[in-house]
């Protein structure tokens, strides 16, 4: 598989919910449209309500990845402004 | 407030996190709110909630114009003001509470009483215009000065248990004079002062007119464009009236017959 390699990393580890979604959209609503915004984060409930919600708001969500015992990143699309 | 091209200070991330994470809202329409300028006319019953709420929403510029003093018995319902701030101009008390409230927002507090010579002047570097006062006088002023020079206005009413809100815009939906084209007869409407009015529902019909506000900043949803919504509150009642445009309208109509501001408002009729 071809790897994707992200138009924009934020780095939120040590920030909890809601700002790690605040923080994510914040990010995505300041690139265009079909760029890849990576986010790399360490609150779990964020691992599984940030996808959720960016489908919601109209993103795709690429992947979801555990990258060691307390870190996730996590690939995003944006679809739409 | 600033937001240096789009990017907000780690504060005011947190501050307005409930509004950015609102699809209709987001990062950008809380730059549009930070960059929107009001004019509020009255900081009583309904001026209250209005700028509090609008203040909290971090809206840029609030200019709010009184020439009154805070009394006893406005305490009731007009929630800035409080028992320490009896006989302080009404702009100043409730300039201090909005300042503690958010720092971001610039408040302009004009000591003044709002005249058809004065008007056209103060709205003029404004977005939108709030009618929060409680006459008919400064109520056809305000709408005929906002048709003329073409600014949004929020205008709410409330009377004992009975409050309406409607909002126009000039050029598109109707105004207060297709609504009511000339000043009830002085005498026959009691004023706010002699009607009497349970405290919360200025409170109710100014959150409502924030709303709108907030609504017309974003440029989402509907306004209440040529419609008034009546609230009831001893029924717990809101009722929407389609208010179309009226093209005889001696303001807005087609041949309008008010093309100036009159040169005073107090007199009961005013057809320029
Ligand atoms: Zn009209």
């Amino acid at each position: 598989m071809e790897e994707i390699i992200p138009d924009k990393r934020i780095d939120i580890r040590g920030l909890k919910c809601p700002y790690t979604f605040v923080r994510s959209k914040l990010a995505i609503e300041q690139m265009n449209t079909g760029e890849v915004l990576e986010v790399l984060l360490n609150y779990p409930e964020a691992s599984v309500s940030i996808p959720k919600s960016m489908q919601d708001h109209g993103q795709r969500v690429l992947s979801v990845d555990k990258i060691n015992d307390t870190d996730w990143i996590i690939l995003i699309r944006k679809e739409r402004d | 407030m600033e937001f240096n091209g789009g990017q907000f200070t780690d504060d005011q991330i947190i501050r307005y996190s409930r509004h950015i994470i609102l699809p209709e809202v987001g990062g950008k329409g809380q730059a549009m709110i930070a960059s929107a300028k009001v004019f509020l006319i009255g900081a009583g019953g309904l001026g209250c909630p209005i700028s509090y709420y609008l203040t909290a929403a971090g809206v840029g510029r609030i200019a709010i114009v009184d020439d009154d003093v805070v009394d006893l018995s406005n305490l009731q319902r007009q929630i800035l003001h409080s028992t320490k701030t009896v006989g302080m101009p009404k702009v100043e008390s409730a300039k201090a509470v909005l300042n503690a409230l958010n720092p971001d927002v610039e408040i302009i507090a004009i000591k003044d009483r709002l005249t058809p010579q004065n008007i056209l002047g103060f709205i003029k570097d404004y977005d939108i215009v709030i009618d929060g006062s409680d006459n008919f006088p400064t109520r056809y002023l305000v709408n005929d000065a906002c048709v003329l020079a073409n600014k949004p206005l929020s205008s709410g009413a409330v009377l004992r248990f009975e409050g309406q809100v409607t909002t126009i815009i000039p050029g598109e939906g109707h105004c207060y004079r297709c609504l009511f084209e000339e000043m009830p007869p002085e005498g026959l409407v009691p004023s706010c002062q002699e009607g009497g009015v349970l405290g919360v529902l200025p409170g109710i019909i100014g959150t409502l007119q924030a709303m709108e506000v907030l609504k017309l900043i974003l440029g989402k949803g509907d306004v209440l464009k040529n419609t008034l919504l009546i609230y009831d509150a001893l029924r717990t009642n809101f009722r929407k009236v389609r208010v179309p445009k009226n093209l005889d309208c001696p303001v807005c109509g087609e041949n309008p017959t008010i093309t100036a501001l009159c040169s005073s408002y107090e007199a009961n009729y005013c057809s320029a």
